[in-house]
């Protein structure tokens, strides 16, 4: 990729006043990082090289210094993910109290492996490290809320009942 | 210890709990008051001479973490709130949020204020959105009512409180690797020294305290250090919030006071083992401490210097549960799997070695194990963490602590169930 193409391959955030809110929170640009790509993920539901050249450019870091942090944090993705993402804990308290079976169950329900999604793009499968509700186990996180202490029928009905 | 009232979640079933009119219903937010008119200082004696100690893990004092800030500063102060909250077995500080927010908040407004901070972040783990949606209410209402922003109740003390989302990983609950990440990196710890109250966020000194660890500070500030040093063990008092999880029958979280006999919170707060199985072993402080045998684990107490003394830690009170149903080989290398996957990669004995950890591990579960791979299990921790010999405190391989929180817990597990690994060999190489 030249330089050229960097600064043309961009990205436009919906709501500039929430970009212009982030940067007021942060003494500098470069903290603004994370809560940019949250943002930016939000809307494009994966982060593209047009994201990662777009907050370089409003962080005044480089492009690789931002790709350094999606790829290093889980919850940034590099590629499209299913409208649903089922993400099973499988730490130790989880796993103690049937966070396998879950795992193969939905992988029986719907045909996916872990890290795979539906043919239709409705569900990723994601095996995820302790979500930190280990009093609740076994934990289902599916988008942004967590589902605790479901019984393998408890979650086929929840599952069954998203559209 | 019956007589033991709950401090920190005494309020936690009430309807509403975590709104502002709540919280001051039962006097909250009355501390502040009482620590706007005392000076800085007095209010860093106050929680040095409580023994309050940090309620993450490393169990550090707290007044004397705050006593490190430079009183001479011409850089900015920073406090952040460590709301990573991601050690296995620990889920503690979801349910403060959730339920007593603005305590915490509280809390913050009483550090910054003692090492002259105006501008708090509230690192929380992206995981944790609904919370995240919460916090944002609740500082807002705070603003409101000016117990944040300019001159806080009329006085001429200011802070802004800002909530910066995680965005997942494990090393992002160590102090330095917080800030980094805050600073919109990724989250590589930090040589120590400097220490982050010298040079942290941004150069600048910074403070870092946990979600419980700032809970408590309101109680401390409005009953005394003396009230709060008479709870439980001299050297760490306090209430604590216990995470039981694993194996029992009713798991959740239980403020007791600092030294309750872990039996206790199994067998009794946490209703005993599922189906009424032998207890096996026990995680007492997190999947970073070294696990207890069911003969240990039923005769200690939940405090810092007890555990100690046991070659293990009381680290952030989560209490995993393993009964005679766990295959321990099986549960090690998920633990190690655990840390494979949250190991930063910045220090060649962590990244290599806990990966080197699940490929023996798993292939031990395959049954394609031999002898030599125990041994070998052994110096792979030794080279990660160091020996467990707390008297020689011969630790320091990696920069931050993971390469211990990895090692202890995988030796421990090897060394004391030794004869479940044994059975996984196959029965030639056992003789050969």
């Amino acid at each position: 990729m030249s330089n050229k193409d960097i600064h043309e391959d961009s990205f436009q955030y919906t709501d500039p006043d929430k970009v212009e809110k982030i940067f007021s929170q942060y003494p500098d640009k470069r903290s603004a990082t994370l809560p940019l790509l949250h943002l930016a993920q939000t809307q494009g539901g994966y982060i593209t090289s047009a994201i990662i050249n777009t907050v370089a450019k409003l962080t005044e870091i480089h492009p690789a210094e931002v790709m350094d942090c999606v790829s290093f944090y889980t919850m940034f993705y590099s590629r499209q993910q299913g409208t649903y993402k089922l993400q099973v804990c499988q730490t130790l308290s989880c796993s103690l109290n049937g966070a396998d079976d879950i795992v193969d169950h939905i992988t029986q329900k719907y045909g996916t492996q872990p890290g795979e999604t539906t043919s239709d793009g409705k569900f990723t499968l994601l095996k995820v490290e302790c979500l930190g509700s280990c009093g609740t186990a076994p934990v289902i996180q599916i988008n942004d809320d967590y589902h605790e202490g479901l019984s393998i029928k408890e979650l086929d009905i929840l599952l069954d009942s998203i559209p | 210890m019956s007589t033991f009232e709950p401090v920190l979640t005494s309020n936690i079933t009430k309807e509403n709990s975590h709104t502002l009119d709540f919280y001051q219903s039962i006097g909250g937010y009355s501390a502040i008051k009482k620590v706007l008119s005392m000076s800085p200082l007095e209010v860093i004696d106050v929680v040095k001479a409580s023994n309050l100690r940090g309620r993450g893990g490393a169990g550090f004092p707290t007044g004397l973490k705050w006593s490190f800030v430079p009183k001479d500063s011409e850089k900015p102060i920073y406090l952040i709130n460590n709301a990573d909250e991601s050690e296995p077995g620990t889920f503690k500080d979801r349910l403060l949020m959730n339920k007593a927010p603005h305590q915490m908040l509280e809390g913050m407004i009483i550090a910054s204020y003692a090492i002259g901070c105006h501008t708090s972040f509230i690192y929380i783990r992206g995981e944790f959105y609904r919370e995240y949606m919460l916090l944002e209410k609740v500082v807002a209402e705070a603003y409101e009512n000016n117990l944040l922003g300019d001159n806080i109740l009329g006085s001429d003390y200011s802070l802004d409180v800002v909530i910066h989302r995680g965005a997942g990983a494990y090393i992002c609950g160590e102090e330095t690797g917080l800030i980094e990440s805050l600073e919109g990196k990724r989250g590589w710890p930090r040589i120590k020294p400097p220490f982050p109250a010298i040079e942290g966020y941004l150069q600048c000194p910074t403070v870092v305290n946990n979600v419980e660890t700032l809970s408590c500070l309101p109680h401390i500030i409005t009953r005394g250090a003396d009230w709060f040093q008479s709870i439980g063990p001299e050297k760490g008092p306090g209430p604590r919030l216990f995470c039981v999880s694993g194996r029992v029958k009713n798991p959740g979280v239980f403020e007791e006071p600092m030294g309750i006999d872990l039996k206790d919170l199994i067998f009794e707060k946490a209703g005993g083992i599922t189906n009424d199985n032998k207890l096996k072993a026990v995680f007492p402080g997190g999947s970073s401490s070294a696990i207890l045998t069911a003969a240990e684990a039923i005769d200690v107490k939940m405090d810092f210097e007890e555990l100690a003394k046991k070659k293990t830690m009381l680290g952030s009170a989560g209490v995993i549960v393993m009964d005679e149903t766990v295959d321990m080989v099986h549960a090690c290398l998920n633990i190690a799997r655990f840390y494979a996957h949250e190991s930063c990669g910045q220090c060649t004995p962590c990244r290599e070695g806990t990966t080197w950890l699940v490929k023996m591990l798993t292939r031990m579960v395959k049954g394609r194990g031999t002898l030599k791979d125990i041994n070998m299990l052994f110096e792979i921790t030794d080279n990660i963490g160091g020996l467990i010999d707390f008297s020689k405190g011969s630790y320091g391989k990696t920069i931050c602590p993971f390469g211990e929180a990895v090692a202890w817990p995988i030796r421990s597990f090897v060394e004391k169930f030794k004869d479940e690994f044994i059975k996984y060999l196959p029965q030639e190489k056992v003789a050969a």
